[in-house]
């Protein structure tokens, strides 16, 4: 089980890049933390999820 | 006649505590964007008597900019830094303002803000808010990031809150009120947003780290 916002999924082993695309997430427009530690985007290739990751995406919308 | 540096400062001593004004007077934020979040951001902490602030943007004043950002009618065409450092020195003669005219790039953020302490993200894309947020925290380990998302429309202003993402990373706003949606910018709701950073700042400032 990893922990993505505060919502539960299967994605134990998956890789950070594929996730964030079945999400939807634009890797444009966001930033995420595994564990409250930035993930490099150039890393999200290589990033696998971990039993009991806790994964917050900010994902940014347009205003200022 | 304008109070001496001893006046003024002692005024904002009396409003906020000389402990706490002695932190806001040594301190040096970096405000980056200076539309209707960083203009209003830049505004409050002049007022609130931060010592130094580093003003960046390439824009200019433009009159579709007056409804939401601190400029006057007779500054449209200036250069935006050049229009807010004169808008700020007229409120504090005191402060400290660094500026830069020029458009942030993944290649230039960590000169430009390298003197600062706490950044605040005040740009109006997507992308450019990206980008600031995730090279402060992957190259700048010893600097705050207060960034907002979400302050579009007529939406309550309620809906706009300040949460920590993480140890150095705030951020404010509803979090999905896009401009890019159609939905306009509407002065009092970006200022309600502006207002979070900037206290956020300041929280950071006398140590209070929780949003």
């Amino acid at each position: 089980m990893v922990f993505i916002n505060g919502e539960e999924y299967q994605y134990v082993n998956a890789n950070l890049s594929d996730v964030l695309k079945e999400l939807n997430y634009k890797k444009e427009t966001i930033a995420v933390e595994i564990n409250e530690e930035i993930v490099p985007k150039a890393t999200f290739d290589e990033t696998i999820l971990k039993d009991g990751d806790v994964v917050e995406v900010v994902s940014f919308v347009g205003g200022g | 006649m304008i109070p001496t540096k001893d006046e003024f400062y002692q005024a904002l001593v009396e409003r906020h505590g000389a402990e706490n004004q002695k932190k806001f007077d040594e301190a040096v934020v970096a405000i980056c964007g200076l539309g209707g979040l960083g203009s209003n951001i830049a505004t409050c902490l002049a007022r609130a008597g931060v010592g130094h602030l580093i003003l960046i943007d390439y824009d200019l004043v433009d009159i579709s900019n007056l409804h939401r950002q601190q400029y006057k009618i007779t500054q449209v065409g200036m250069k935006k830094t050049e229009a807010l450092v004169a808008n700020l020195k007229e409120i504090n003669p005191y402060i400290k303002v660094e500026t830069h005219q020029v458009k942030m790039t993944e290649e230039n953020v960590e000169s430009l803000i390298d003197g600062a302490h706490i950044i605040c993200e005040a740009f109006d894309s997507p992308e450019s808010k990206a980008m600031l947020v995730n090279l402060v925290l992957e190259k700048m380990a010893d600097k705050y990031i207060l960034s907002s998302s979400g302050m579009a429309g007529f939406d309550s202003a309620n809906n706009i809150k300040t949460r920590k993402v993480s140890r150095r990373f705030y951020l404010s706003g509803d979090e999905v009120s896009d401009v890019n949606a159609g939905i306009g910018l509407i002065s009092s709701r970006v200022m309600v947003c502006g207002a979070h950073e900037a206290h956020m700042v300041l929280r950071i400032l006398i140590g209070e780290m929780e949003a």
